[in-house]
């Protein structure tokens, strides 16, 4: 295991009495997987994050980070991993080629040793284009992939990742991607932070979900997606929608009912997790309509890991950014 | 050693860029110019009153050197919040360099610059104000530029992590160092102050700073001020390290 936590905790101090941002953890990841980590803003991500890269000290709990341990070698668990912050930590008036070269000696290479990695390093994320000039003239794209690239100079076992491709356009979403499966194919292992489930389903091999602190659900996309067993219908009622899950709850049909806030039209979205979509629409416009509720739409669909995300959490998340 | 190879690879970035544009070394040059040139000739006819008996230029730009070491280095913090802001602090704090090395690096960086600047702010009041050099004096009064500028440059990092905003920075800082200034005798020497205010002055470890700037600088090297001003000076300056090195270490930035 690169990563094990049993019962890791963060709580902050404030005025109007102690903040619990994480309550008791227990995560493991595995040599070289790339593993997601979701959850809403304000769940306890980000702490459990910088916990992990030893840049916020626990407060209880323990966890082994690459084969050290975080509360009493934290400079051990230094060496071993990456980190690549939201912003990226890259300075626009020096070079890409000169901030590998920096990075390599913060990680105790000797000069020569530093440099020639930052080649080897230009030459891996195709940077050669720009290497030379100042980081503020890049794209968004280019930053991204300096930044993920000096993560990388030192040839950390695991490598942290948060949000890597948010502000991306589409393009440099896949190249990044791409990238991340190429640390993968060469041993590094992934924890990555991301507010796009498409991408946790189409790159991670294994995730969590964390919310209010604790880990809600853990496993494989696929498992996890299997968790919300048969389909969903969506449906939008016009008013009455107090009426209608009365009518839907009890139904044989229906496993459960999950109700959004109406929108300014007065529609309200309800959620139904059925065992056969198919053959549940017809029940329920039949059961709707004979009790005269209105109804605006109707959707049929697969579960999809944003299901997963709002049955665990209760919400969407993108909603919660 | 760890430290000083890690601190020489903070100093030597952080100069680096400095080099790169050295524009602000010189705009910092401009405001004790400014006091040299449109203050320091209406000392002249102070020349030999209490407080002056080494002539007015000789005591007004010791008092001078004293106010650009204050003022050059206690805004360092700026140009590291900019840095949080963008993820560098954090990026560096992920690696193995010793927390101390990142403070270190950029407060020899600013007290490199300082030292410069003095020098050259010294050497243009000869020829301005008909300063008389003694270089010997010279050369030791730097040690306590050197020691304010850590002192000060090291506070302001510390202050700028508790703070991460340049519009609390600012405002603090002048708040601070307003009566710290008009209290160490920079601009008229205390000599000239009523008994209470001097009896004020007494808890500024700057005002030593000045007097002991001014005795170096005038060759008197038996004056009390220079080992009190080293005594206060040296443990501000440890203080101010200690404090910040620590915010170095836990900043959550």
């Amino acid at each position: 295991m690169l990563i094990e936590t049993k019962g890791l905790r963060k709580t902050f101090r404030a005025r109007k009495g102690n903040v619990e941002a994480v309550r008791g953890v227990d995560l493991s990841v595995k040599e070289g997987e790339i593993f997601g980590f979701l959850g809403p803003n304000g769940a306890g991500k980000t702490t459990t994050l910088r916990m992990l890269s030893t840049l916020l000290e626990p407060t209880g709990g323990s966890a082994r980070v690459a084969g050290a341990d975080l509360l009493k070698e934290p400079a051990q668990v230094r060496r071993q991993i990456g980190y690549v912050g939201q912003s990226g930590g890259t300075w626009g008036e020096v070079t890409a080629r000169e901030e590998l070269v920096m990075q390599g000696r913060l990680y105790e290479m000797g000069k020569t040793a530093a440099r020639e990695r930052a080649v080897e390093v230009i030459e891996a994320f195709e940077l050669s284009e720009f290497a030379d000039r100042k980081v503020k003239t890049y794209s968004g794209g280019q930053r991204r992939r300096l930044d993920v690239a000096l993560g990388t100079v030192h040839q950390p076992s695991l490598l942290f990742l948060d949000e890597p491709t948010t502000g991306l356009d589409p393009q440099a979403r896949a190249h990044m991607w791409d990238e991340i499966k190429k640390l993968r194919e060469r041993g590094t292992a992934v924890f990555i932070t991301t507010h796009y489930l498409d991408e946790a389903d189409a790159l991670c091999d294994r995730l969590a979900i964390i919310d209010h602190g604790e880990i809600v659900t853990e496993g494989t996309p696929i498992e996890l997606k299997r968790q919300i067993a048969g389909d969903i219908v969506l449906v939008g009622v016009n008013g009455a929608a107090a009426k209608a899950v009365a009518l839907l709850e009890p139904a044989e049909y229906v496993r459960e009912v999950q109700t959004d806030e109406p929108d300014p039209t007065g529609v309200t979205l309800l959620r139904l997790y059925v065992e056969n979509g198919s053959a549940a629409v017809p029940e329920i416009l039949r059961a709707l309509d004979r009790a005269e509720v209105t109804i605006s739409s109707m959707e049929l669909h697969r579960p999809s890991l944003d299901d997963v995300f709002l049955r665990q959490t209760g919400r969407s998340l993108r909603e919660s950014d | 050693m760890k430290l000083i190879r890690d601190t020489w690879l903070v100093y030597a970035r952080q100069l680096g860029l400095v080099i790169r544009q050295p524009t602000w070394v010189f705009i910092m040059l401009i405001q004790p110019l400014y006091y040299l040139i449109l203050f320091g000739p209406l000392l002249n006819g102070l020349e030999g009153m209490p407080g002056f008996e080494a002539g007015a230029m000789e005591t007004f730009v010791p008092g001078l050197v004293i106010m650009m070491a204050m003022f050059g280095t206690l805004f360092s913090g700026f140009g590291l919040i900019a840095e949080i802001r963008e993820g560098v602090i954090e990026r560096f704090r992920v690696t193995p360099i010793s927390r101390l090395a990142l403070l270190l690096g950029r407060s020899l960086r600013d007290v490199t610059t300082l030292v410069f600047q003095a020098l050259i702010l010294v050497l243009l009041s000869s020829p301005i104000g008909g300063l008389t050099i003694y270089w010997d004096g010279l050369a030791l009064m730097m040690l306590i530029v050197i020691g304010i500028g850590l002192a000060l440059s090291a506070a302001s990092y510390g202050v700028a992590i508790v703070l991460k905003s340049e519009d609390a920075l600012a405002p603090l800082l002048n708040t601070v160092t307003q009566p710290v200034l008009l209290l160490s005798g920079i601009m008229l020497p205390m000599a000239l102050a009523p008994d209470w205010l001097q009896t004020v002055a007494k808890f500024n470890p700057f005002a030593y700073a000045v007097d002991a700037a001014r005795a170096l600088f005038n060759g008197d090297l038996a004056s009390n001020a220079i080992w009190q001003a080293a005594v206060f000076i040296g443990a501000l300056m440890l203080l101010l390290v200690f404090w910040s090195a620590r915010k170095f270490s836990r900043a959550a930035a």
